[in-house]
Order: structure tokens, then sequence, then C-alpha cells
């Protein structure tokens, strides 16, 4: 008998299902590692003490505090009372439910993204759930992972399950190799900007190719991560030695015969050959510049060597009006070269690019350079792990002898929940994944960027990549 | 979730129409961090006025609302049905009501009957003939009465099965319970633990 040739996300999903549902009734699928935040899990446990329930595997659920989490002064009371009463309530919950958790001056405290990752409890074949919409980024190992509300989290908190109706799925082909300079987030920046931020909506991304398969594992991170900007609730690739190779060793990862039998069972998770997907995409690597959004979504990006677009030659009406509303909040004209905008801060950071990788990424661009003057750069590790690693190899030291700032792990000013924010119109080349109006401070201007980018501006004061550094010092030899 | 089938409690009439999720919470409640402890903030700025019924001593302990037609429009807010919940409602009736306010109240144990305009009158009618009089709640015959004045209301049957065998969404996922434990078992050796930490 032959069977039908999966995806990836088939195996990951059918390897989950503890009942099939019938009759429009959603499929019930096992919840293998659950993590948890102080924003989205304060009701969940709440409702678990109304209703007496206690929660069903500690063992597989772990915490951490990342979004309210000051970067300055840690060992301070943190002075928001929303903020603080925030994470008092994580801390009193873990507990009360046995729940193990990292609190801010704990080595493992960090982004939750960041964090699971690091551990070595994100692998390959196992499905990850967060209440937080960039859960996506573990999707990089091949596990399925993804975002979920409230009421949810207290649903896995309680039963370890989670009623799913299926995703279809899609395949983002990108082939060729990238050029010097640029990254994984030109390529994700890339692919918004082509399939629109509600292109992935119900399905299930899978990054396949050969520029996906020669990524990093922190590259690849950055790719998933952004899987939701696109409208996706997941984004995977497939496990492979790069995979295994980045897990193989780490705290929770598995050993001896058990890590054996992991990889086993990991070989077999690849799309097979002829296995078909709802939908495809491709993206052509060798020709890809370093991508910068020029307004308020994800998918509103160029080419960096490109010009702010004029919404006159944009045909559908809604993303035309889109385009105009985005430009006056930018306070951009249609026609200005991308390269002449001029920014005030650079925000190095979030579960985007806030890894030991990107880091070493940026610090290799600043090092022995000048900040541009008056330019504020915000260097903020993705967990106090990635910090500690970084000061081992005196990356801090790189980043404040430019004039950055060098902060605690956390969000920060990806969402500004914390004092980290941009005023009023101050404008932000940021490696974070959301430009919206608002997101990073009330009337604040985001441009998304890669770390290479954000490196680049920082000297250069406009957004900027590595490449025109070098032409102008061949300016200067000239 | 508690099972319900017949419940006897202090019957309010609520004469207004179109009383959305913002009167019946406003948003300044949204940034707590409970999901309990709501019953200050219902109706809350209706509250102020002495004049309004909850703030009338009979009607004080209400546990039935009988309220005008579309009820619970607005917001998809659960924290709208807790705030009835914690107030001590156990049951609303109306006309209409918001879908979303519906479904969300059938999660959280609160049965919503729609009953006609008529019936309606009729029960507002013996309530405030007899203030602090009770109503009687019959899940399983679909009636509501207050001394001989009996009224059918309607609710869907998957909601009313599930109000009667006290399932909750997770109530309902854990009679699936041997099959959860039984998947675990099966569960590679491999599979990530958080417990023990490992550092
Ligand atoms: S870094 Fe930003 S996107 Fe990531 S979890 Fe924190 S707030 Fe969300």
């Amino acid at each position: 008998m032959t069977t039908k040739p999966l995806t990836l996300a088939e195996k990951v999903w059918n390897d989950h299902l503890v009942a099939k549902g019938s009759n429009g009734t959603p499929d019930l699928l096992y919840i293998d590692l659950h993590l948890v935040h102080e924003v989205t899990s304060p009701q969940a446990f709440d409702g678990l003490r109304l209703a007496g329930r206690p929660v069903r595997r500690p063992d597989l659920t772990i915490a951490t505090e990342d979004h309210n989490t000051p970067t300055w002064d840690i060992d301070k009371p943190i002075a928001d009372p929303t903020s603080r009463t925030q994470i008092e309530a994580l801390r009193n919950n873990a507990k009360e439910f046995g729940i193990r958790i990292h609190s801010l001056g704990d080595a493992e405290q960090g982004i939750v993204h960041v964090v699971g990752p690091q551990l070595g409890l994100t692998m390959p074949g196992i499905t990850v759930v967060c209440g937080d919409s960039h859960t996506s980024t573990h999707g990089a190992f091949g596990a399925l992972a993804m975002g979920i509300g409230t009421s949810e989290v207290e649903h896995v908190l309680a039963t370890q399950t989670l009623p799913l109706k299926q995703f279809k799925t899609m395949a983002i082909n990108v082939e060729g190799t990238l050029r010097p300079g640029v990254t994984a987030k030109d390529i994700i920046l890339a692919v918004i900007a082509k399939i629109g931020t509600g292109g992935g909506q119900g399905y299930v991304l899978e990054y396949r190719g050969s520029a996906i398969r020669s990524l990093s594992m922190e590259a690849r991170m950055t790719i998933c991560n952004m899987s939701i900007e696109a409208g996706a609730r997941a984004g995977m690739v497939a496990p492979d030695e790069i995979t295994f190779n980045y897990l193989k060793g780490r705290p929770h990862a598995p050993v001896g015969a058990d890590w054996d039998a992991a990889v086993e069972y990991w070989k077999t998770l690849p799309t097979d050959d002829g296995a078909t997907f709802d939908a495809e995409v491709f993206l052509d690597a060798n020709t890809l510049d370093p991508f910068v959004t020029w307004g308020t979504n994800p998918g509103q990006g160029v080419s960096l060597l490109d010009s702010v677009p004029n919404p006159a030659d944009i045909s559908d009406p809604n993303e035309k009006a889109a385009a105009e509303r985005a430009l006056e909040y930018m306070d951009l004209k249609p026609g200005t070269k991308m390269k002449d905008i001029r920014v005030d801060t650079v925000f190095l950071g979030s579960c985007t690019n806030s890894r030991i990788e990107d880091l070493r990424a940026a610090a290799a661009v600043i090092e022995g350079k000048k900040k541009a003057d008056g330019l504020r750069f915000m260097v903020v590790p993705g967990s106090a792990r990635v910090r500690l690693q970084a000061e081992a190899e005196g990356l801090d030291k790189i980043f404040k002898d430019f004039g950055a700032e060098w902060r605690f792990a956390g969000c920060s000013m990806c969402l500004g929940m914390n004092p980290d924010q941009l005023a009023p119109g101050e404008r932000a080349a940021s490696t974070s994944n959301r430009n919206f109006e608002g997101r990073q401070g009330k009337g604040a201007r985001t441009h998304l960027v890669s770390p290479l980018v954000a490196a680049a501006t920082a000297i250069r004061g406009t957004l900027s990549s590595p490449a025109d550094l070098i032409a102008e010092s061949n300016q200067e030899v000239n | 979730m508690e099972k319900f089938e017949v419940f006897t409690g202090v019957a309010v009439p609520l004469r207004r129409s179109n009383v959305d999720t913002d009167q019946i919470i406003p948003a300044v409640y949204l940034k707590r961090i409970t999901k309990t402890g709501f019953e200050d903030a219902l109706f809350s700025a209706w509250r102020n006025d002495p004049e309004f019924v909850l703030n009338q001593e009979p009607y004080k302990n209400g546990q039935v609302l009988v309220a005008g037609p579309d009820f619970g429009t607005g917001s998809s807010r659960e924290h709208a049905v807790w705030a009835l919940r914690d107030y001590g409602f156990k049951a609303v009736f109306a006309s209409k009501f918001a879908d979303i306010f519906r479904g969300n109240s059938g999660k959280q144990g609160l049965v919503t009957g729609v009953i006609t305009d008529e019936d309606t009158e009729k029960l507002w009618a013996a309530i405030e003939a007899n203030p602090g009089s009770s109503i009687t709640v019959n899940l399983v015959e679909q009636t509501a009465s207050i001394g001989d004045l009996v009224v059918h209301f309607d609710i869907d049957e998957y909601t009313k099965w599930r109000l009667l065998e006290g399932l909750d969404d997770i109530g309902l996922t854990l009679r699936d319970e041997q099959a959860i434990t039984d998947f675990e078992a099966k569960r590679g050796a491999w599979m990530p633990k958080t417990l023990p930490a490992r550092n």
C-alpha cells in the first residue's frame, strides 16, 4: 500500500491528533510545549482557579517575563502599576500552579520566543503554543507553533490540548544565494510585500528552497517569526543537519538513545516528494536587495535602493488609500529615495532580531566607526543569556564605544509597554516586526529593517546598508 | 461550570432596550488581571443613579434579569458576562440578544433565554406588581415562571445541553480525557520537558 505524500505541516498535525473532528467540529490536537508570559495569562489562571482546575502538565509549561519588563535599573521596583501588577500576578500564578518561571534578573529570562529555542525546548515535530502571535518563530525548527488567545491559554493549561480546524498549506520557495549584506529579514520583508499582510490567512507557510536551506537556525527564526505579519498563524522550515547541530547539547535537548530516536523521527518530517500545497509562492534570492518598509504595515516595503512609492501608481483602491494614509502618518513624500530618509533612533532588538547572531552582525558593521550625531541607538538583547554571551564576546564594549545604549533583555521598544518608547513624530529604524501606527509610541514612525541595515543606519543617520559604508570609504580614498 | 437545571431567584426588570456591552461594563475595567470580581463594574454608569433598578432594595440581590430587546450588543468582551455572573445573575431574558454575547454566556454558565416581547411585558408587570418576588427558571422545560405566570423561552439545543451537563469548552474537551491520557502514554521519550529545570 502506498501512502499519500504529505507536507511537513500535515505530518506534525497528524501525529498530534488526540481526536479527529467530525461534522464540522474541530480536531483535538495535543500541545507539547506551552510558553507563558505576563500579559495574556492572568485571566487564564484566574479561570482555572474559578473552576477549581489544576494545570494538567506543568512539566510542559514554562513562563518568563518579557513584555512589561524594564531594560534599565532592573533591580528597582517597576514604576508603572499595571506592568508591576501583571508581573506579580505571573509570579504568584507560577508559584500556585507549580510552573517554572524565569523572572527578571534570572539568566534565562527574556523574550519568550528567544528563551524556548535557547533552552533546547523548541524541537522539530512538536506543537508549541503561546498567548502571543509571534509564536510562529518556533516553526523554524519544523515545529507547528502558533499564537493563541487567553481563553485558549486557559484551555491548554487545563487540558494540554486545543480544538483546531486544519489549516491549508502554502509553500514559499526561495531559491538562490543571497548577496552580501542581504539577510533573512530581507527575505521575509520581501515575501510579505509580495503576498500582502493577509496573503497567508488560513495557511501554514512552509519556507523552502536552497536559500532557506543555507540559513542558520537564528536566521530561520527571523523568517518564521514574521509569518503572522503575512496573516499566517504558523510558518515552518523542515528540520535538517543545521537544526540538529543547533539543538545538540542544549540544556533540554534529548541525550543518548533519546537523541538518536529523536533524530531518526525528525528525519522523516520533511515534506514528501509529490506532496501538494494549496498555494505556492516563488522568490528569487539572487536578485534580492536589503528591504525596508516605508508605510505602516509590514507589507508596505521596498528595496532600500528604491524610493517611496506614489499612491497614484497603486491600482487597488483600498491599497491606494492605505498608502496615502501611511505616507501622511510617516510624513513621507512619494519619490523620496529610501536612502535619504533620516532617522532619530535605531532599535536593535525584539523576537525577530535580538539573538546572538544579530548582535554579532550589527557589531561587526559598527566596530571602529562613529555613530551619527544626535542619533539614539538602543541595543536590547533578546534574553539575559544572549546578553551574557555578547558580553563574554566583548560585543557590549563595541556597542558602548560606538555610543549605543546596552540594555537588559525584554520586548522593550518593539511594543513600548515599558518605558522604552519613541516620542510623537520620532522616526526609527527598527529590527522588530511591526510598523503599525503608534506601535513604538504614540505618533512614532517605524521603518522595519535588518540588523545590518540598522547598524549602517546608525553610522550614516539615514537608512543605509553596509554597502553604502564601503562606497563611502572608497570615495574617501580616491 | 455548574450544572443548570432549575433555578429560583430574585427577578429584576430592566426596562431598557439595546443594552450594549459598554453599558454592561465599560472599557476601563478591561485592564484588570482577574476573571472575577467584576460585580462592581456591572452597569457601572447607571449604578450612581439611585433610581436605577439594581439600587432599589428589593432588586439588590437580583439573580434573573428580564431586559428589553437587543441585549449585549457591541464588543466581544467576555467581561460583560463575567460582570453579570459575578454580580450573581444566573439567567437573562430578552426578546433578542447579540450573537457573540449569547455565545460567551453559554461558555460561562449564564442562561440567555429568548422570550417574546409580549412575554417580556408580562414578566415585567408580574415582577413590578410584587417587587422582590422570585422567578423560577426551568431549563429542562424551557420555562420561566412567577406564581401562575409561565412563559416559554428559546435556547439552542447545543447550549442547553452544555448548560444542563455543566460543560464549558474545557469541560467538553475533558470528556475526551481518556483519549488525552492514552495519547500521552504514546508520546516519545525525547519530547521536551520543562521540569526539572536544566539551565
Ligand atoms: S519582542 Fe515584540 S513581537 Fe516579540 S514577543 Fe515581544 S512584543 Fe511581541
